[in-house]
């Protein structure tokens, strides 16, 4: 399927391509010999190898006609995207599950360094966050730009490259951590070479965006593209400045930032916080803004308010990093500022959930009767919830209650599956079905499996958070009469044995919900009228025979 | 002169200010400019066109 729509000059074009990407894997290899740069070196190229070998096998299979190009959207990467979006969601949510069961009972790593906690837990929230998300957030977003423009992607080999390079990056992140490396920052996890490959891939990403609604036959940009604009500008710009580093040595994987002490640490935190606002949320907004009201059949509420919302929420969220430095060395004014933000933040915030919550006024049966409409109405209500709650959080004195306990961890989730997960499946349920030209979803009623496996989850998870913060917090704050702390920290720890335990099953059912959604989507995919004609004109004239005599019996 | 972090903060202090300000008033004039109303309420009508061709 990959190259079907290619040119026998677009297939070439990407054997060099591809032959490019291998020989800087040969160069890394060389140049890093036993160091993990080298392995990855000799994982870039082998995989180079691969598709080069891959892509020459179909050089001479039927070319595509041309000139029905510009009547046609281009479909095939989106595909392949949401494929890997759902593999990607099942392992990083496996490794999740992995370690939340580690904390409960750390004899689970097995004694080995690769399965430590530390190593795990940033392949879990890589593979979640960039596997997972990012790769919906691609496919999506080329789906979205094409049909607001009315007009195809402005390529042919760069939508694969962004996908397949972005997909790189994320396997090089997460086979780096196993190994032991790290940056040591917050979601910015990987080395120097693959922070500069994912430059290459991002900006390629952004062109290949305006290329396309330059196309457009609209005379507006419709809303949902500026949110996707706005994920793809300002990640480019948080990933540059924050990952600026020297490498210890061109043969090394290891490298040192250029920033220090608290400038790093505010440098890293801005990152962070914005990473939370472009990636995992305005991004979102665009899926959310275009698929919610196509699955409604309502159009959205009021586009007023959903450009207003899109300039408070990216002007306000710039400053609200800060609040992750709350009684630090960081200046107090700065403290100070980035918790103002964030609570103005609520404004454009909420404005967003209750602009998608009224487009469901009027259409409430469609909630109840469809689950896929109902996994993103139940996303703007966890999207209102979370947003309330990180507003509440980044206010200073209740920082520093739950400040380094797992009400963090508890807010975190209730974005990431409540509002993030829970919209990307009901994107991808609205998605499929049109993608691949079916009438509808395999089956209903495993959506509805998934909606309540993924609900109850989530919610099993939050509380099991929310108590387990809380009774830290306050066992670590507690004295006792002479003034001397009342609990030890392994006191706090004994304390959350049966929290880690409710969140792994929590956990765990997400996960459980996620594989029946792949299983969901790979039959809709196989189980097509299409699909069997095909392949009944492909079986050899005996088994033809065959399948027509048993016809009369079914 | 000498950048140092009195000169950031009165920087930050006011022309953080006065930016924000002047992108509200802007973006407010943008949404609510009579002549753009059309032009949205075509946009968010014509994504739910049922056509699949560009």
């Amino acid at each position: 399927m990959m190259v079907s729509q290619l040119t026998r000059g677009e297939r070439q074009g990407s054997i060099l391509i591809a032959a490019a990407v291998a020989l800087c894997g040969l160069a890394l290899a060389i140049a890093g010999r036993n160091d993990p740069l080298g392995v990855h070196g000799a994982f870039v190229l082998v995989g180079s190898v691969a598709l080069i070998a891959f892509l020459l096998s179909r050089l001479d299979s039927p070319e595509p006609d041309v000139s029905r190009r510009p009547s046609e959207y281009y479909d095939d990467p989106i595909k392949v995207g949401i494929a890997l979006s759902m593999i990607w969601a099942v392992f990083g949510m496996f490794v999740g599950v992995w370690v939340a069961a580690e904390l409960a009972w750390p004899s689970l790593n097995f004694n080995t360094a690769w399965l430590s906690f530390g190593r795990l837990r940033p392949a879990h929230t890589t593979g979640v966050i960039f596997g997972f998300g990012g790769n919906a957030l691609i496919a999506t977003s080329f789906h979205v730009v094409q049909r607001t423009s009315r007009a195809r992607l402005a390529g042919q080999i760069s939508p694969w490259f962004v996908l397949l390079g972005y997909n790189l990056f994320c396997f090089l992140a997460v086979t780096g951590y196993l190994m032991g490396l790290t940056q040591s920052k917050e979601y910015a996890e990987p080395e120097w070479y693959a922070d500069l490959w994912l430059v290459v891939v991002w900006v390629t990403y952004f062109v290949l965006y305006l290329r396309t609604i330059a196309r457009r036959k609209e005379p507006h940009i419709y809303v949902a593209n500026w949110y996707f604009m706005a994920f793809i500008v300002v990640v480019a710009i948080l990933h540059i400045v924050n990952n600026l580093a020297i490498p210890v040595s061109l043969g090394h994987a290891w490298s040192y930032p250029i920033w220090s002490g608290v400038q790093d640490a505010m440098v890293q935190w801005w990152y962070g916080h914005n990473a939370v606002a472009f990636f995992l949320t305005a991004g979102f907004l665009g899926m959310m803004y275009y698929y919610l009201p196509k699955r409604a059949e309502r159009p959205i509420f009021s586009y007023r308010l959903s450009i207003l919302s899109f300039w408070g929420i990216t002007f306000f969220y710039m400053w609200a990093g800060s609040h992750h430095l709350h009684y630090t060395a960081l200046p107090h004014w700065v403290q100070t500022l980035g918790m103002t933000f964030s609570i103005m933040l609520l404004v454009p915030s909420w404005a967003s959930a209750g602009n998608a919550i009224l487009t469901l006024n009027g259409a409430w049966h469609k909630v109840r009767d469809d689950a896929t409409l109902r996994f993103m109405f139940v996303a703007a209500v966890f999207y209102g919830l979370s947003t309330f709650e990180g507003s509440f959080l980044a206010i200073r004195p209740v920082n520093s209650l739950s400040h380094y306990t797992d009400w963090t961890v508890g807010h975190v989730h209730a974005g990431a599956l409540g509002w993030v997960a829970l919209i990307t499946f009901g994107s991808i349920y609205t998605l499929v079905p049109s993608l691949w030209k079916r009438e509808r979803m395999y089956s209903a009623a495993l959506v509805e499996v998934h909606f309540w496996l993924a609900l109850i989850g989530t919610l099993i998870y939050v509380f099991a958070m929310w108590n387990s913060g809380i009774v830290q917090g306050l066992m670590w704050r507690t004295y006792t009469e002479s003034g001397t702390l009342a609990y030890s920290f392994l006191d706090s720890l004994v304390a959350m044995y049966p929290y880690y335990i409710a969140r792994t099953l929590g956990g765990f059912l997400f996960l459980l919900g996620a594989i029946v959604g792949c299983y969901n989507i790979w039959m809709t995919v196989r189980a097509s009228p299409a699909a069997a004609e095909t392949a009944l004109k492909d079986l050899p004239d005996a088994r033809w025979a065959e399948g027509t005599a048993t016809t009369p019996a079914e | 002169m000498d950048i140092d972090h009195a000169t950031a903060v009165a920087f930050s202090k006011s022309w953080g200010l006065f930016y924000l300000i002047a992108l509200s008033i802007g973006v407010l004039i943008y949404t609510f400019r009579p002549s753009n109303k059309k032009r949205f309420d075509r946009a968010k009508k014509t994504i739910l066109d049922k056509e699949d061709r560009p």
